[in-house]
C-alpha cells in the first residue's frame, strides 16, 4: 500500500490560513491503514486546524468528510454532497488523491495534508517500511521475491556492494542489507545461481524517469 | 490579575474510583483544587486523540490524564496507549507553538493515594505558571 505521514500542523494551517471554510477530506483506502489519513485522523486534523486558527484570533469552519477512495473518478464525485460549503479542501489522501481532485475540481483550491513517502508493508504495529519502487519492471522472481531496487541502498542489481557488515547496509546499519537476504534466501529455496547471473543494463525508462506512466488495459475501456 | 485556569482531568475508573468516593468536601479537604474537572472513562486507552484537543477546543487550559502504572493497566496495555496519545499531542501542542507541558500523562495506583491529588495540585500550579492557553486567542 501506499504509506504517507501527516504533515507538521503549521504547514497546513499556512495553506489554509486565508480560507473561511475548508473541507477537511480523508480516503478510506492505504492512507486509512497507514493511520495517516483515514476518519480517525480527519477528526484530529480538523480539531487542529481549528485550534491553530483560534491561536491566531481567526475563525475557521472545518467540514469532515471521507471518501471510499481519493483515486477513483467514481468514490471523488461524492464530495458533491459538500458543493458550496467549503472554499478550500485539505485532502488527507496520498499524492494521487489531491492530484484527481485537482484535476476534477479545476476551480477548487486543494491542499495536501500528508507526505506521501513509499510503497511499503506494515512490519508491526506502527512500523511500515518500503518493499517496492514502482519501478514498472519487476526483477522478483530473480532475486528470490525480495527487491534490489526497493530494498538496497545503491538500488544495485548485481549483489552487494562490499560495504555491508554482518548482513547490515553500510548507509544504514539498522536495515539489512538485502543482497545478503537474497544471497540467504536463494540458497535455502534452491535456486542459489540465480546470483551468478549478470543482471544487463537497466532500462529505467519504464521507472518513471521519461514522465508520468500510464497504463491501459484495452479490455477493460470501453 | 489572577488567573485561574480550566484544567481538565482524564482519569480511568481504576484509578479514580475511590478518589471520587470522597466527594466533592472530601477531595476539597484533601487540597485539590477546585479548578480542576475530573472525567471518568472506562480505561484512559480509550480516550482518543480527538477528545483531548476537544478539551482544549473547548477552552481548557490544562488537560492531563490519569491511567493505571504502565505495568499494571487492568485492561494490560490501555494506560501506554494513552500516554503514546498524549505524546502525540505534545508533539502537535509543538508544531503549533503551544507549550506541549500543557498536557501530561501520569500513571498512578489504584485506590486513594495523596499522590492522586498532588497530580492536579502539580498540574494546577504548572498551569497557572504558564498562563492562559493560547488557543483562546493572541489577543488575550
Amino acid at each position: 500500500m501506499i504509506i504517507a505521514e501527516r504533515k507538521p500542523v503549521d504547514e497546513i494551517i499556512g495553506m489554509v490560513s486565508d480560507a473561511r471554510k475548508v473541507l477537511v477530506l480523508g480516503c478510506r483506502g492505504c492512507v486509512t491503514v497507514c493511520s495517516a489519513g483515514g476518519e480517525r485522523e480527519v477528526e484530529i486534523l480538523a480539531s487542529l486546524i481549528r485550534l491553530g486558527m483560534q491561536k491566531q484570533g481567526k475563525q475557521i469552519e472545518t467540514i469532515e468528510g471521507t471518501l471510499v477512495r481519493q483515486c477513483d473518478k467514481e468514490y471523488i464525485d461524492a464530495i458533491d454532497e459538500w458543493d458550496g460549503q467549503y472554499d478550500a479542501i485539505v485532502s488527507m489522501a496520498c499524492g494521487v488523491g489531491v492530484n484527481f481532485i485537482a484535476n476534477l475540481r479545476p476551480t477548487t483550491r486543494v491542499y495536501p495534508a500528508v507526505n506521501t513517502s513509499f510503497f511499503g508493508g506494515s512490519a508491526e504495529q506502527g512500523v511500515w517500511k518500503e518493499q517496492c519502487a514502482g519501478c514498472g519492471n519487476c526483477v522478483l522472481h530473480l532475486t528470490g521475491g525480495l527487491c534490489p531496487v526497493a530494498r538496497c541502498a545503491k538500488s544495485l542489481m548485481n549483489g552487494p556492494c562490499g560495504g555491508s557488515v554482518n548482513g547490515r547496509c553500510e548507509i544504514h546499519p539498522d536495515v539489512e542489507c538485502i543482497w545478503q537476504s537474497i544471497h540467504d534466501r536463494l540458497g535455502r529455496i534452491g535456486n542459489a545461481e540465480a546470483m551468478n547471473v549478470i543482471a544487463p543494463i537497466r532500462d529505467w525508462s519504464t521507472a518513471g524517469h521519461g514522465g508520468p506512466r500510464k497504463t491501459l488495459r484495452d479490455d477493460l475501456t470501453i | 490579575m489572577t488567573f485561574t485556569p480550566d484544567i481538565q482531568a482524564f482519569c480511568c475508573h481504576y484509578t479514580s474510583q475511590q478518589t471520587i468516593a470522597e466527594g466533592k468536601e472530601g477531595l476539597k479537604q484533601d487540597g485539590l483544587p477546585e479548578n480542576v474537572t475530573f472525567n471518568r472513562v472506562v480505561c484512559t486507552g480509550k480516550l482518543q486523540v480527538s477528545t483531548l484537543l476537544k478539551a482544549f477546543e473547548e477552552g481548557a487550559d490544562g488537560v492531563y490524564v490519569v491511567g493505571c502504572p504502565a505495568d499494571k493497566c487492568h485492561n494490560v496495555k490501555g494506560s501506554q496507549r494513552a500516554a503514546k496519545r498524549v505524546d502525540a499531542i505534545k508533539k502537535a501542542l509543538a508544531e503549533l507553538a503551544v507549550e506541549p507541558e500543557r498536557i501530561e500523562m501520569f500513571h498512578l495506583e489504584r485506590g486513594f493515594h495523596p499522590e492522586f491529588v498532588e497530580a492536579a495540585r502539580f498540574m494546577n500550579k504548572r498551569i497557572t505558571e504558564l498562563g492562559p492557553c493560547p488557543f483562546k486567542g493572541e489577543a488575550q
